[in-house]
C-alpha cells in the first residue's frame, strides 16, 4: 500500500491532470472528425456508385417494359381457313379417338395460311400501303400467327367474323418506332425495308401503334423465332425452382453442421480441420462448383442435364459455407452465461441449444441465408457448367425439366445478335432480377425485425 | 494448514457420518483431494471438505482464491468451461458425481446453482422460472406451474417488484432484480442442494434481508453453500464457515468457532480485515 502513494507523487496532481487532459482533447477531436469525413466519403462514394447502376439500368431497362403493338381488326376468313367445323364428340366414340379426331383438325387450323390473314389484318388500317406481303409481316411478330390460331381454335365460332385485336409489333419494328435505328442509315443497312419502315411510321402517326405495357415479359418464355415476345417466365420458374432446392437443403444442412460443430463437437485436430475446409469452401471459385456439379451430379449420378435440380445442388453447395460461417459466428456470439444458466438448471444440451442458444441465432441464420440465396440467385458462371445455357422454349414444370435461370437468361440475351433490341431487354431482365433481390431482402429484413421484437 | 485439512479428512467418510462439527447431520457433500487446473494453470489444490445437510456453509476469501471454481465443482459446472480439469473425488450422499454413468442432467437438477454473474434468459420473467419445474416435468398443469412461479418469486422478494409484467423480458430488470431472478429460478425446481454464488452482491439492505431470510427458511429442508464476501453475512446465515486462500482451503469449522476463534493465522487476518 505503502508503494502506491510513493509512486503517486510522480504522477501529475490535480491542475497539471486538467491540463495534459485539454492538450490530449484537441488531438482526440481532430482524429475523431478525420474519421467520421473518411466514413462518409466512403458510404457517398459507395451510394454514387449505387446511384449510377440503378440509373443507367432503369434509363435502359425500363423503355423495353413498354412495346409497340398494333390495334386492329381480324377477318376470320373461311376461305383462308381450313379444316372445316370442329368435330363434335358422337355417341359412343371413346374419348382417345375424339381427341385424335380433334387434334387432326387442329393440325389443319394451323397448316392454314394465317401470315395471309395477318396480312389482311395490317392493310384493314393502312388500307392505301403500297408495302408487300414480306414487308408488312416484318413489322409484325412472326408469333402473331399462333395468336390468332389460338383464338380460333379456342372459339370456331369466330369463323366469318371480324374481331378486334392488338398484335405485337416485331423486335424491328418496335426498334424503329422507338427512334433506336438511325433513320439516315442506306436501305441496304437497315433491317427493315424502305416500305416497312414507311408503313410502321403511318401506323404510329395514324395511333393505330401504341406503346403498351410489356405482360408477356413475365408470362411467355425466351423466343428465337419472335424476338419481340420473348420473355423471363421459364427463366424465373427455373430460378425459382433452384431457390427451393437451396432452400430447402442449405438451410437444414448448414445449420445442423454449424450447431453440431458449435455447440456438440469435441474441440480436437479433426474439428479444426474441418473448420479450415468450409473456410476453404467457401473462397473457392463458383465455375469450379459447376464443374463438380457436371462431373458428380450428371455423370456419376446421371441426372438430367439443365435441369434446376442440379443447378440447386450445385448452388446448395456454394451456399453451404456461407450459411455454415455465419451460423457459428452468431452462435459464438451468444454469451456462454447463457448455456450456464440452462444447464445449470438441469437443461440438457439439447434442450439448452434448441430452448436458448439457437433462437438467439435466428435473425443472424435468417440474414445468412438470405444473402446466400441472394448470392445463389445471382449466380450464372456454374449453371453454365452443367448446360443451363440451352435455349429452352418451355416453361419448367418440374425441377427436372430442363430449364435457364434469370442470370443466364440475362447473359444469353446480351449475346443475343438482335442488338438494339436485346439491350434494352437485358437491362429489363436485370432490373426484374434486382427488384427480386429487394424483394428478398425486404422480406429478410421484416422477418429479422420481426423476430427480435418478439423477444 | 495440513492439521486443518487431515483432521476433517478423518471426521468424514463416504458414508454418511455425523461431523464432528455437526453432530447429528449427515454429510451431504463430500469431497476428497479435489484440484482444479484451467489448462496448465492449477487454481484449486487439494481441496477436502465435507458439508452437511440441512445447513448453511458459507466459503469465504480474498477475490480469486477459487470460491466459484469450487463451487463449480459440486454441480459439475466446471465440464461446461474449455480447458478446465477437475481431480479428486466428490460426492453426493456418498456417491462419485463424476463417475462416468452419472448422468449430469440430474446432478444439475438435484444440486442448483446461483450464479456469480446474474443471468436470466432473454424470455419473459416468467419463462425465466418456469422453465426449471417444465423441462423437468415438475408440474401436471398450468395452475400448477403459475403457483411454482407466483411463490418462487415471492420467496426471492421480487413477485411484488414484477407481479404486473410477469410477461415482460427478464433481462430488462435492474442489477438487482436479476439477481432475486436468478434465485426465483434456482428455487422453482426445488434442489436439494442449493450452491448461491455471491446471490447478495448487488442487493440492497432490505433485499439482503428477504435473500437471507429465504435461506434461512430453506435449510429447513435443503443443504446450502453460499459464497459472499460479507463477513456479517457469512456470520448472520451460515453454521458452517470454509476459509479459501489461494486456491487452497485452509480452515473450516462452526461459523462462530471460525468468526471468534479461528484456528489459523490467515483466516484471522482475514476476517480481521487485515488483508483481502
Ligand atoms: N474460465 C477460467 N479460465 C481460466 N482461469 C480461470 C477461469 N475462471 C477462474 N479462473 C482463475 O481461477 C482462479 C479462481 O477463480 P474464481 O472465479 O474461482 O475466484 P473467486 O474466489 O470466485 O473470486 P471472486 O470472489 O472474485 O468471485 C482465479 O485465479 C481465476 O483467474
Ligand atoms: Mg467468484
Amino acid at each position: 500500500m505503502s508503494d502506491i502513494t510513493a509512486s503517486g507523487e510522480a504522477l501529475p496532481s490535480g491542475k497539471n491532470v486538467r491540463e495534459l487532459v485539454h492538450q490530449s482533447l484537441g488531438r482526440r477531436h481532430r482524429q475523431e472528425t478525420i474519421f467520421k469525413s473518411m466514413g462518409l466519403v466512403a458510404i457517398l462514394v459507395a451510394l454514387g456508385f449505387v446511384a449510377i447502376l440503378f440509373s443507367i439500368m432503369l434509363t435502359k431497362g425500363l423503355p423495353a417494359f413498354w412495346q409497340a403493338n398494333l390495334h386492329t381488326q381480324v377477318y376470320f376468313d373461311p376461305d383462308i381457313i381450313k379444316g372445316g367445323p370442329r368435330p363434335v364428340q358422337e355417341a359412343g366414340q371413346s374419348d382417345a379417338d375424339y381427341r385424335q379426331q380433334d387434334l387432326a383438325w387442329q393440325r389443319q387450323v394451323t397448316l392454314s395460311n394465317w401470315n395471309a390473314i395477318v396480312e389482311q389484318t395490317v392493310r384493314d388500317v393502312a388500307p392505301d400501303t403500297d408495302a408487300e406481303k414480306r414487308d408488312i409481316l416484318a413489322i409484325i411478330t412472326s408469333s402473331a400467327r399462333f395468336k390468332l390460331r389460338d383464338m380460333y381454335v379456342e372459339d370456331p365460332s369466330l369463323l366469318g367474323q371480324t374481331v378486334p385485336v392488338t398484335l405485337l409489333a416485331s423486335a424491328d419494328a418496335d426498334n424503329w418506332v422507338k427512334g433506336k435505328l438511325a433513320r439516315d442509315l442506306p436501305d441496304e443497312r437497315q433491317q427493315l425495308s424502305r416500305s416497312s419502315r414507311d408503313l410502321a411510321d403511318q401506323l404510329l402517326a395514324d395511333g393505330d401503334i401504341t406503346f403498351d405495357f410489356a405482360t408477356h415479359i413475365f408470362t411467355n418464355v425466351d423466343s428465337r423465332s419472335a424476338p419481340a415476345s420473348a420473355g423471363l417466365a421459364g427463366a424465373f420458374m427455373g430460378s425459382l425452382y433452384m431457390m427451393m432446392v437451396v432452400i430447402v437443403l442449405a438451410v437444414p444442412i448448414g445449420v445442423a453442421s454449424a450447431v453440431y460443430l458449435e455447440e456438440f463437437a469435441p474441440k480436437n485436430r479433426w474439428t479444426d480441420l474441418i473448420e479450415v475446409n468450409i473456410n476453404n469452401l467457401a473462397a473457392v471459385p463458383s465455375i469450379v462448383f459447376g464443374l463438380l456439379g457436371a462431373a458428380v451430379f450428371i455423370n456419376y449420378f446421371g441426372l438430367p442435364r439443365s435441369a434446376p435440380l442440379v443447378g440447386g445442388l450445385v448452388l446448395t453447395l456454394m451456399t453451404l459455407p456461407t450459411i455454415i460461417i455465419a451460423t457459428r459466428s452468431s452462435l459464438r456470439a451468444v454469451p456462454p452465461s447463457l448455456r450456464q444458466a440452462a444447464l445449470g438448471l438441469g437443461a440438457s444440451r439439447n434442450q439448452t441449444v434448441f430452448h436458448h442458444v439457437l433462437p438467439l441465432t435466428f435473425p443472424g441464420i435468417l440474414t445468412a441465408t438470405i444473402i446466400g440465396v441472394a448470392q445463389a440467385l445471382g449466380e450464372t458462371a456454374p449453371l453454365l457448367l452443367i448446360g443451363m445455357n440451352a435455349f429452352i422454349a418451355n416453361i419448367p414444370a418440374s425441377p427436372l425439366d430442363s430449364a435457364t435461370a434469370l442470370p443466364v437468361q440475362i447473359y444469353l440475351w446480351q449475346a443475343n445478335e438482335n442488338r438494339h433490341f436485346f439491350e434494352a431487354r437485358t437491362s429489363a431482365a436485370i432490373i426484374v432480377l434486382l427488384g427480386l433481390m429487394i424483394v428478398l431482402n425486404a422480406i429478410a429484413i421484416v422477418l429479422r425485425t420481426r423476430l427480435e421484437k418478439r423477444r | 494448514m495440513d492439521i486443518v485439512q487431515d483432521k476433517t479428512a478423518e471426521t468424514a467418510k463416504s458414508t454418511p457420518a455425523p461431523g464432528t462439527s455437526d453432530p447429528g447431520k449427515r454429510i451431504r457433500v463430500s469431497t476428497r483431494d479435489v484440484s482444479v487446473f484451467y489448462g496448465e494453470k492449477q487454481a484449486m489444490f487439494d481441496v477436502s471438505i465435507d458439508i452437511p445437510d440441512r445447513s448453511v456453509t458459507s466459503f469465504i476469501g480474498p477475490s480469486g482464491c477459487g470460491k466459484s471454481t469450487f463451487l463449480r465443482c459440486i454441480n459439475r459446472m466446471n465440464d461446461t468451461i474449455d480447458g478446465c480439469r477437475v481431480s479428486g473425488v466428490v460426492e453426493l450422499d456418498g456417491e462419485d458425481i463424476n463417475r462416468p454413468d452419472l448422468d449430469v442432467v440430474e446432478l444439475r437438477a438435484r444440486v442448483g446453482m446461483v450464479f456469480q454473474k446474474p443471468n436470466p434468459f432473454p424470455k419473459t420473467i416468467y419463462q425465466n422460472v418456469a422453465y426449471g419445474p417444465r423441462i423437468h416435468g415438475m408440474t401436471k398443469n398450468k395452475a400448477e406451474l403459475d403457483e411454482i412461479v407466483v411463490s418462487s418469486l415471492q420467496r426471492a422478494g421480487l413477485f411484488e417488484e414484477v407481479k404486473d409484467r410477469l410477461d415482460q423480458p427478464g433481462t430488462g430488470l435492474s442489477g438487482g432484480q436479476q439477481q432475486r431472478l436468478c434465485i426465483a429460478r434456482a428455487i422453482a425446481t426445488r434442489p436439494e442442494v442449493l450452491l448461491m454464488d455471491e446471490p447478495c452482491s448487488a442487493l440492497d439492505p432490505i433485499a439482503t434481508a428477504i435473500i437471507e431470510e429465504l435461506i434461512d427458511e430453506l435449510r429447513e429442508n435443503f443443504t446450502i453453500v453460499i459464497v459472499t464476501h460479507s463477513m456479517q453475512q457469512a456470520a448472520r446465515v451460515s453454521q458452517k464457515t470454509a476459509f479459501f486462500h489461494l486456491g487452497k482451503l485452509i480452515e473450516t469449522g462452526d461459523t462462530e468457532q471460525i468468526f471468534t476463534n479461528p484456528k489459523e493465522q490467515k483466516t484471522q487476518d482475514y476476517i480481521t480485515g487485515r488483508f483481502g
